[in-house]
């Protein structure tokens, strides 16, 4: 009734490979834009509940953006180019901690050569862009083996890079500028001018990030490289029979994940947490971003989205509805029934609809467009 | 219609915002962050039953502060960082005027949250734990790490090593090995082991465990190849269990090794049997046992049946430790109250009540806890208050007190507090007070 294309005449060719050809779709990510940006701000200015706690946005909207983000790039990698990789958090550490090296100063003392590097601190901005960069560079270095291994064996091959750096970033001093205790503090987030401090401000800088990446990687996965990473997805052999080069798309396809995973790695540390160890980034983390992909949805970018959202706010609504509802339960009955329910949910999702929420809502769109008369 | 139905909307969105905060007047919210599941948890229990317990006895006992109810709300952190920094923002801005207080109970979280608390004038009271360089409270206005930093564990620790020698002049030439979780918790002792290293010629080596610490066959291999004379043990959870036991398998005397205070609890000896006799650990001024406090606990909260542990793990070692937590926060409160009024207070000014805390010996016996603790003064130019300890060993079915009282020297540990403490307040822009003004 309302999602139905007819009477949308496209008489460009331009029009018709747009971004979001169905005008209804236009409207719902304008309006959700809309209200993001200027919307959680002004609730929030104005006191709003729940808008005008804290804990929404610092506790609950920023870390889901900036995994969702996270997500994204791990999405890119294993829903579009079908490349398992089980070391995400290593990803996110090497951003996370690379930004932390170019926004404090590089010193490489090489005391044998005579001279010594040193590069001065770097603004903020530029520190989580190269951040990210480093992040590509070393997820470059560990795709070398997908051009010879696949499946499970890669993924094997990726969980070693999760050790390996979860180890350098624990026993290489060098990387927390010698803190005694391994704990390090992000630098003062100015960004040209503009220091980050409060919790909408914060909220703001992430969601630019979010979105920015968002609109990137759509526009990448419907283009040429995108068509590629998913013909070697579906079969490696009849991609490169038909003329795609696996090192090529392979190796893009790592760059592109471990870029976008590493600049959500720099903010999760630099915007969420403030002050941040090793562990931050560990396995779990990368099974988590993992879980959210498959239950978002692979292949999409909305899925991460919402299997961000899943992941993140059931816990704590599992927290907080019992406690509203007046049944108060003890904390360690409420983890131990999270951790019930959700394994239950994954289960039942993973046989049910192996493509995650992103395919009901698509499904949901298919029979809103023959509606009234869906097959 | 569709107007008037987001109006309404409105309307009930609004309604809540405004009768939420309205709803408890004369209460002092607590925030408690604890962890009951998870790895950590066999320590975790205990400690969070302590403080619960002491709170509770507060309320059923006097009615609170002066008058003023604590409302306590848990909030289950897993030792994780994220968990931790979601609970702490859940949590600051409840009851009528928002947290009092946070206690983290992970030197992880205290480390995530020490810049977001100093912002939300909230005090964060690490006990025993937390960053030592925060003893320093020109720079750490926020932060209370009461009763004893590592570095001051560390140094008690190695005066004890000492007197066991028989003199500061015979650890020349010996071998000191630190089994520590590697985790920001762990490694803080370092630096005060390399300074002391190098002032008594002893030789260092720190050996890192990866969390949770189940796995410690190849550094305890280590250990028997290398033969230290003591080994310093610095872990939590099933960590230390698992060093006791492996410690036994590879035939490393107990009695030779010393844990800090948070591995020196019941459930680290007991789950290695009579393999653990002999192994020694520090004390954070209290031990086992039970006194004065404990008769009102059991008066006032288990007879009614309101109490969160099971009845014969009241006077374990974190139980207490979890009393005395909780009794330090309640009597910075109570100290807040004689200056700015007896009504709910604000954490900034609870921050006031902590530093200008001053527990005389008849006060604590007042309040029950004679015997267990020292007297302790807190200062601006000193947030840690004390640095006393003792060593108790475990003789296979009880913890016994084995030495006399410790006194962290400060002539090691103040330049390094000095140094990191400029350091931070360098980096963060942060201009010390003078702590001579301070009121």
């Amino acid at each position: 009734m309302f999602y139905r294309e007819a009477g949308q005449f496209k008489t460009t060719y331009s029009a018709d490979m747009a971004i979001f050809p169905i005008r209804q779709d236009r409207v719902t990510l304008g309006a959700l834009l809309a209200f993001a940006f200027i919307g959680v701000p002004l609730l929030s200015y104005f006191h709003v509940w729940p808008f005008g706690q804290d804990y929404l946005l610092r506790a609950i909207l920023l870390p889901f953006l900036i995994l969702a983000l996270a997500a994204i790039g791990v999405n890119i990698l294993v829903g579009y180019c079908g490349q398992i990789s089980l070391g995400s958090g290593a990803f996110m550490a090497i951003g996370a901690y690379s930004a932390y090296k170019l926004g404090t100063g590089v010193h490489i003392p090489l005391a044998w050569l005579g001279f010594d590097i040193s590069i001065p601190a770097l603004p903020v901005l530029p520190s989580i862009l190269l951040g990210g960069f480093m992040s590509a560079l070393v997820g470059i270095l560990f795709g070398v083996p997908s051009l010879r291994i696949k499946g499970l064996y890669l993924a094997v091959a990726t969980l070693a890079a999760q050790f390996f750096f979860d180890w350098v970033f624990l026993r290489v001093p060098w990387f927390t500028n010698y803190a005694p205790s391994g704990s390090v503090n992000a630098p003062e987030l100015n960004f040209v001018g503009w220091v980050v401090d409060t919790p909408i401000e914060r909220y703001i800088l992430c969601l630019i990030f979010v979105t920015v990446f968002a609109l990137m990687a759509k526009n990448l996965v419907r283009g040429n490289i995108g068509r590629q990473w998913m013909a070697i997805r579906d079969m490696d052999i009849a991609a490169e029979l038909m003329g795609i080069r696996p090192l090529y798309a392979k190796l893009t396809a790592f760059a592109v994940s471990s870029f976008i995973i590493g600049v959500s790695g720099a903010l999760w540390a630099f915007v969420y947490l403030g002050s941040w160890e090793p562990l931050a980034f560990d396995i779990n983390r990368s099974l988590q971003l993992l879980f959210m992909v498959i239950i978002g949805g692979l292949g999409s970018i909305l899925g991460p989205f919402i299997g961000a959202a899943f992941i993140l706010i059931l816990p704590i609504m599992l927290n907080l509805v019992p406690s509203e509802l007046g049944v108060p339960l003890s904390t360690e009955t409420i983890t131990h029934l999270e951790f019930i329910i959700f394994g239950s949910l994954i289960c039942y999702l993973l046989i049910k609809e192996p493509h995650g929420f992103a395919r009901l809502i698509s499904l949901a769109k298919e029979k809103l467009r023959l509606w009234p008369f869906p097959y | 219609m569709l107007s008037r139905r987001l109006l309404f909307a409105a309307a009930v969105v609004s309604g809540v915002g405004a009768v939420t905060p309205a709803s408890a007047q004369n209460e002092q919210f607590i925030p408690m962050l604890s962890y009951r599941t998870g790895a950590y948890a066999v320590n975790g229990v205990p400690f969070a039953n302590g403080m619960h317990d002491y709170y509770m006895m507060i309320n059923e006992r006097d009615g609170g502060i002066n008058g003023v109810k604590l409302l306590v709300e848990e909030c289950e952190t897993g030792y994780a960082t994220d968990k931790g920094v979601e609970c702490y923002e859940r949590l600051k801005g409840k009851g009528p005027t928002g947290a009092a207080f946070v206690n983290p109970l992970s030197t992880g979280i205290t480390f995530a949250l020490t810049e977001k608390t100093a912002a939300d004038k909230i005090p964060i009271i690490t006990m025993g734990y937390g960053r030592a360089d925060s003893k320093n409270g020109a720079v750490f206005a926020y932060n209370f790490p009461l009763l004893g930093t590592y570095w001051s564990a560390a140094d008690i620790a190695i005066q004890h090593v000492a007197k066991e020698l028989g003199g500061a002049d015979k650890l020349k030439g010996k071998k000191i090995s630190l089994v520590y979780h590697d985790s920001p918790y762990g490694k803080e002792p370092i630096p005060t082991l390399e300074v002391l290293a190098k002032k008594h010629g002893f030789e260092f080596t720190p050996i890192p465990v990866t969390h949770p610490g189940v796995e410690q066959k190849s550094q305890w291999l280590a250990i028997r190849q290398n033969r230290p004379d003591y080994v310093l043990l610095w872990g939590w959870g099933v960590m230390n269990g698992t060093a006791v036991k492996e410690a036994a398998a590879v035939a490393y005397p107990r009695d030779k090794m010393i844990g800090v205070w948070w591995s020196g609890a019941e459930p680290d000896v007991t789950p290695a049997g009579d393999q653990a006799a002999g192994y020694k650990a520090l004390m954070l001024q209290h031990g086992a046992g039970k006194y004065a406090v404990h008769g009102d606990v059991e008066k006032h909260v288990y007879a009614k049946g309101k109490g969160l542990s099971e009845p014969a793990k009241v006077g374990e070692v974190l139980y207490n430790r979890g009393l005395v937590n909780a009794m330090l926060g309640v009597e910075a409160i109570r100290k807040a109250q004689e200056k700015f009024g007896k009504k709910p207070l604000k954490g900034e000014e609870v921050r006031w009540g902590l530093e200008n805390l001053d527990l005389s010996a008849a006060r604590l016996k007042e309040l029950g806890f004679e015997g267990m603790m020292k007297p302790v003064k807190i200062s601006c130019a000193d947030h840690e208050g004390a640095r006393d300890g003792r060593v108790m060993q475990w003789d296979g079915k009880a913890w016994k007190v084995i030495s006399d009282w410790y006194t962290a020297n400060q002539e090691v540990t103040e330049p390094i507090v000095k140094d990191v403490s400029a350091k931070y307040a360098a980096d963060k822009k942060i201009e010390p007070r003078d702590c001579s003004k301070a009121s």
